[in-house]
C-alpha cells in the first residue's frame, strides 16, 4: 500500500476549504450535527427495540404457561401422608397433617422464627389439615424430605435446612419458609395450584 | 443507480416467484373469494372465526385432527372466543367450557390405567382417530389431513379451502371417477388417466376421497347468519387460516410500526449522507 | 491491515492495551481510517449488507436453535410451536427463513458486481477465491437448513440432494448411505444436518474474516477500475462510507421487513407446511429459488453423473475465474464488447433460474410445438436451459480468455480523481479547474 501522509481526516478538511458554497464553511463533516446525531440515535434505537423480542423470546412461552395450573384430588392423600405432584417442573407437596403436627406448629408461632410466619397464615382458614407448599428448599433448590430434621418437619439434605411441621425455617442456612403457592379449593376435596 | 438497482431486484425477484405460482398443478384457478384478514391491514373477524369454528367442530372434526392447536389457542389474542376480560385464555370461562364438553384419553397417576377426564384449556383438540392406519381404515383407506396448518399449505389457502368445498360438481362426461372417489375440479392431481375424451380437454383438478363435506342448512350458526354452503365454506376457511397463523394480526402491526421507524431511519441517514458528502465529487 | 497505521492512542489505557492486544488499532485501520476510493457507487454496498445479513442469521439462528427439536418426531411441530406459542418466535423465525433468501440476494448482486467490475483479477485473486468459498459454504448451510423443519419439501429436498452424490461411480452408494447414516434420509440424517447447519455459519464467519483481510491488503477495486495513485482517490471508510453503506442496508432492511411482515411465504413453498412423508414426492419438487440457475443445470444433461459434474462445474469455474480472464482492463465500463456479453451472461442466469423453476418438458411458448431435437421437443424448458447453461460456461471457457486478447478496450481515465472531475454533473462550479484539490 502506498505511504500515506499524516490522517486522513485533514483530507476531509481540505474539502471543505475547497468548497465555495459559504453554509458549509467551517463544517466538520465527521460529528457534532443534528442530523448525523439524529440517525445514530436512530440506529440505536432500532437495535434496541429489536432487542426485546430476542430477549423476551427465553421467557416461558405459551405453551408453558397453559400448564402451570394444576388440579389435584385429595382424597388420594392418607392423614399424615404426603403427595408429591409436578408443578411448573417442581415438588409440590401436598400433605394431610394429624392432629399433633397441628398442635406442633402451633405451639411454636411465638417461637423466635427466622421467617415469622403463623400456622393459620400458611394453610386456607378452616383447612388446617391441609398444607400445600412447594417442595424446594429456599436456600439453594434442593427437595427437603420429610421426617428428618430437628422440628418434625423437612429436612434438607444438601446443606442441611431444618424446617418444622409447617414447612417454617428454623434452623441451617436456608432464608425463608417453604414458599405456599396460590392456590384454591374447588370443592372440599380437590385443590387448583397456579 | 440506486432506483435501477432495486428494480432490477425486484424484476429479478419477480421472475423467479412466478414458478410458485404455477407449481399448484392441473387445478382450476381458485374462485375469487374475499377476506377480512387479507391485505397490510387486515384483521380477522372474530364473529367468522366463531362461525367458522363451529363449522369445523360439527362437521371438519369428525375426521380431520388439529393436532396443534390446544383449546387455550381459541380464547387467546385475535381467538374465536378472545375477551379481553381474561388475557391469559387459560382464564377464559367459555374456553374451559368448551375444553369441558371434550373427554380427553390420560393416565391415572396411581393405578396408571387409560382413563377418560374432562378437558382443560391447555388440552389439545383431540384427534378422531388414534393412529393413521385406524384414520385410513375408517376412511376408506385415505387419509384426513391434520388441518392445523391446512392454508399455509396450499397455494392461496383460504381461496382454495373455499373453493375445494364449494367446488364439488358432477363429472363430466367420458371421466371415470373410482369407487369412493369424487371429482373435484380444484383438487391438486391428474385426472388424464381416467378420461376418455379428447386429449386436448382434459378437465382440470383431480379425485378427492372425501365427500361434499358440507351443505346449506347443516351448521347452525350461533349469531343468526344464514348457513348457506359458500357462508359455511367461507367461515371455516377464515377459520383455518387464523389457525394456520394465529399470529398474522400481531406481525402485521409489529410490521407497520417497523415500516415506519425504517423509512424515518432510512430518511434521516440519506440526509446524513447528503450532507457528509456534499463536498466530495464522487 | 494496509501495512500503515495513523492510530494514536489517546489514553493510558488505550495505550497500555496497544503495546499487548492492538485490537482498537486493528479497528480503526479498517473500519475508521481505511482508505476507501471515492467513487465507489451503491453496488459497492452489498459487502455491508452481506454482514449485517450473517449477523442476523446467526443471532436469529442461534436463537432458534434454544426452541427447535432435531428429531423426525418433533421437528415439524416444534417449528410450529416456534411459531404459535414462543414469544416473538413468529418473528425470529421468520427473520431467519426470509434472511436467507435476502442473504442470496445481496451475494448474487455482490458476485455480478464483481465479474462487472473485474473485482476478481490481480491484485484481488484470493479475494475472489474466498468469496466464492464463502458462496459454496453459504449453499451448504442453506440447504441443511431447508431440511430442519422436515417438512414435505424439505425431507424431499434432502433425498434430491443427497441422492447427487449417488452419481460418483463405485463410491457414490457407500458415500450417500454415509450421508444419510442409515438406508434413507431418516432421523440420523436430520440430527447431523442441525449440528453441521449451526457450525457452518461460525466457518462462514471466519472466512468473511479473512475475505476482509484479503480486501484489505489491495484496498477496494472501483467502478474504473484503475489503481488508486493518490490519497486525492481516497477518502477514509468513516464516516464516508459508514453513512453510505449504513443508508443502503436500511433500504435493504426495508425490503427484508416487507417480506417478513407482509409476505413471509412468498419465497417458502406451500408444501414445506406438509410434514415430511418419506411415501409421497410432492407433485413438483424444486429447491429454493437461489438454487435454480445450478438445478436447471444439472436437469439440461440426461445422464446422472454428467449433470452432476456439469452442476459442480459451474461453481468450480468461478474459482479459476482471474485467470481464464485474459483482459488487463478491469472495468467493464471501458470494455463496451465484453460488457455486451456480460449482460447477456446475467440473462442466462435469469433465464437458468427460471428454468429451474419450470416443468423440464412443458414448452416455453405455450401451445407450440416445433419439433424433437435429440429428446425433446425444441420448444421446451430443457432446451432452454441446455442454450443458457451452454452460454454460461462459454462466457467463462471461451468468451473472458478469447476477448481479452482480441477486443480493443475504450481509453482508461489516468486516476479516480480524474473522470471524477471531468464528470460536469458531478463537479461541483469552479472545482474543476483547480484539479489539485479535491473539489
Amino acid at each position: 500500500m502506498r505511504p500515506q501522509t499524516k490522517g486522513s481526516f485533514k483530507v476531509a478538511d481540505t474539502v471543505v476549504g475547497a468548497n465555495p458554497d459559504t453554509h458549509a464553511a467551517g463544517d466538520d463533516p465527521n460529528r457534532r450535527d443534528f442530523i448525523h446525531i439524529a440517525a445514530a440515535v436512530a440506529a440505536g434505537g432500532a437495535v434496541a427495540s429489536l432487542a426485546w423480542p430476542f430477549i423476551d423470546q427465553m421467557n416461558p412461552s405459551g405453551d408453558t404457561l397453559a400448564l402451570a395450573s394444576v388440579e389435584f384430588d385429595l382424597t388420594k392423600v392418607e392423614l399424615g401422608q404426603q403427595v408429591v405432584i409436578k408443578w411448573r417442573g417442581k415438588p409440590l407437596f401436598v400433605r394431610k397433617r394429624t392432629g399433633a403436627e397441628i398442635a406442633a406448629a402451633i405451639k411454636d408461632d411465638k417461637a423466635d422464627l427466622r421467617d415469622p410466619q403463623t400456622d393459620e397464615e400458611r394453610h386456607k382458614p378452616g383447612k388446617a389439615e391441609w398444607l400445600v407448599v412447594i417442595g424446594t428448599c429456599t436456600h439453594l433448590g434442593c427437595v427437603p424430605t420429610f421426617g428428618g430434621g430437628d422440628f418434625g418437619g423437612w429436612f434438607c439434605p444438601c446443606h442441611g435446612s431444618h424446617y418444622d411441621t409447617s414447612g417454617r425455617i428454623r434452623k441451617g442456612p436456608a432464608p425463608k419458609n417453604l414458599a405456599v403457592p396460590d392456590y384454591a379449593f374447588l370443592s372440599d376435596t380437590k385443590v387448583k395450584v397456579g | 443507480m440506486l432506483r435501477k438497482g432495486i428494480a432490477l431486484a425486484a424484476l429479478g425477484l419477480a421472475m423467479l416467484s412466478a414458478p410458485a405460482a404455477l407449481a399448484a398443478g392441473a387445478a382450476a384457478p381458485v374462485k375469487h373469494v374475499e377476506y377480512s384478514f387479507e391485505g397490510p391491514f387486515g384483521k380477522f373477524d372474530q364473529a367468522q372465526l366463531q362461525r367458522g369454528y363451529k363449522v369445523y367442530r360439527e362437521v371438519c372434526s369428525a375426521c380431520h385432527s388439529m393436532t396443534l392447536m390446544s383449546f387455550r389457542n381459541l380464547g387467546q389474542k385475535d381467538g374465536p372466543f378472545y375477551d379481553p376480560k381474561y388475557p391469559n385464555p387459560n382464564d377464559n370461562p367459555y374456553v374451559k367450557s368448551i375444553a369441558k364438553d371434550y373427554q380427553i384419553k390420560d393416565i391415572d397417576s396411581e393405578t396408571g390405567d387409560v382413563i377418560e377426564r374432562p378437558g382443560t384449556s391447555a388440552d389439545r383438540f383431540p384427534s378422531p382417530f388414534p393412529n393413521e392406519p385406524a384414520a385410513r381404515a375408517s376412511n376408506g383407506g385415505a387419509l384426513p389431513p391434520d388441518l392445523s396448518v391446512m392454508a399455509k399449505a396450499r397455494h392461496h389457502g383460504p381461496q382454495y379451502i373455499y373453493s375445494l368445498l364449494t367446488g364439488y360438481k358432477e363429472p363430466p362426461a367420458g371421466l371415470k371417477v373410482g369407487v369412493g372417489q369424487h371429482y373435484n375440479p380444484y383438487m391438486a392431481g391428474d385426472v388424464t388417466a381416467a378420461w376418455s375424451g379428447p386429449h386436448d380437454k382434459v378437465p382440470p383438478g383431480g379425485f378427492i376421497a372425501m365427500a361434499p363435506p358440507l351443505a346449506a342448512g347443516q351448521v347452525t350458526f350461533d349469531d343468526g347468519t344464514k348457513s348457506t354452503l359458500e357462508q359455511e365454506a367461507k367461515d371455516v376457511a377464515a377459520f383455518l387460516t387464523w389457525a394456520s397463523e394465529p399470529k398474522m394480526q400481531e406481525r402485521k402491526s409489529f410490521g407497520f410500526a417497523a415500516m415506519i421507524y425504517l423509512l424515518i431511519f432510512a430518511g434521516l441517514l440519506y440526509a446524513s449522507y447528503r450532507k457528509i458528502w456534499k463536498n466530495v465529487a464522487h | 491491515m494496509s501495512g500503515h497505521s495513523n492510530y494514536e492512542p489517546k489514553t493510558g489505557i488505550e495505550r497500555w492495551l496497544d503495546t499487548r492486544l492492538p485490537i482498537v488499532r486493528l479497528a480503526y485501520d479498517s473500519i475508521i481510517d481505511f482508505p476507501t476510493p471515492k467513487n465507489l457507487n451503491y453496488w459497492w454496498t452489498f459487502g455491508g449488507i452481506l454482514a449485517v445479513c450473517l449477523g442476523i442469521q446467526l443471532v436469529t439462528g442461534i436463537v432458534l436453535a434454544m426452541h427447535y427439536v432435531p428429531h423426525v418426531d418433533h421437528a415439524f411441530a416444534s417449528v410450529e410451536r416456534i411459531m404459535r406459542d414462543v414469544n416473538y418466535g413468529w418473528l425470529i423465525r421468520y427473520m431467519h427463513a426470509n434472511g436467507a433468501s435476502m442473504f442470496f440476494i445481496a451475494v448474487y448482486i455482490h458476485m455480478f458486481r464483481g465479474l462487472y467490475y473485474g473485482s476478481y483479477k490481480a491484485p484481488r485473486e484470493v479475494l475472489w477465491i474466498l468469496g466464492c468459498v464463502i458462496y459454496l459454504l453459504m449453499m451448504a448451510t442453506a440447504f441443511m437448513g431447508y431440511v430442519l423443519p422436515w417438512g414435505q419439501m424439505s425431507f424431499h429436498g434432502a433425498v434430491v440432494i443427497t441422492n447427487l452424490f449417488g452419481a460418483l461411480p463405485i463410491v457414490g452408494e457407500a458415500i450417500t448411505t454415509w450421508l444419510w447414516g442409515g438406508f434413507a434420509v431418516d432421523n440420523p440424517t436430520l440430527n447431523r444436518f442441525f449440528s453441521l447447519h449451526y457450525l457452518l455459519p461460525f466457518m462462514i464467519a471466519g472466512v468473511v474474516g479473512l475475505h476482509i483481510w484479503a480486501l484489505h491488503v489491495p484496498g477496494n477495486n472501483n467502478p474504473t477500475g484503475v489503481n488508486v495513485k493518490s490519497k486525492e482517490d481516497t477518502v477514509p471508510f468513516h464516516p464516508y462510507y459508514t453513512v453510505k453503506d449504513g443508508f443502503a442496508i436500511v433500504v435493504f432492511l426495508i425490503l427484508f421487513a416487507s417480506f417478513v411482515f407482509y409476505n413471509p411465504n412468498a419465497l417458502g413453498h406451500a408444501d414445506n407446511y406438509i410434514p415430511a412423508n418419506p411415501l409421497v414426492t410432492p407433485a413438483h419438487i424444486v429447491p429454493e429459488w437461489y438454487f435454480l440457475p445450478f438445478y436447471a443445470i444439472l436437469r439440461a444433461v440426461p445422464d446422472k453423473l454428467g449433470g452432476v459434474l456439469l452442476m459442480f462445474g459451474a461453481i468450480a469455474v468461478m474459482f479459476v475465474l482471474p485467470w481464464l480472464d485474459t483482459s488487463k482492463v478491469r472495468s467493464m465500463r471501458y470494455r463496451p464488447t465484453a460488457k455486451l456479453y456480460f449482460f447477456i451472461f446475467l440473462l442466462a442466469c435469469l433465464i437458468l433460474g427460471y428454468c429451474g423453476g419450470q416443468l423440464p418438458d412443458d414448452h416455453v411458448i405455450p401451445h407450440l410445438s416445433t419439433f424433437t431435437l435429440i429428446d425433446a421437443d425444441l420448444n421446451s424448458f430443457v432446451w432452454l436451459s441446455r442454450f443458457a447453461a451452454l452460454y454460461y460456461f462459454a462466457y467463462f471457457l471461451v468468451i473472458l480468455p478469447i476477448l481479452g486478447l482480441t477486443e480493443t478496450p475504450l481509453p482508461q481515465p489516468e486516476s479516480i480523481s480524474a473522470p471524477v472531475l471531468s464528470h460536469p454533473a458531478n463537479a461541483p462550479a469552479g472545482a474543476a479547474a483547480s484539479p489539485e484539490k479535491r473539489g
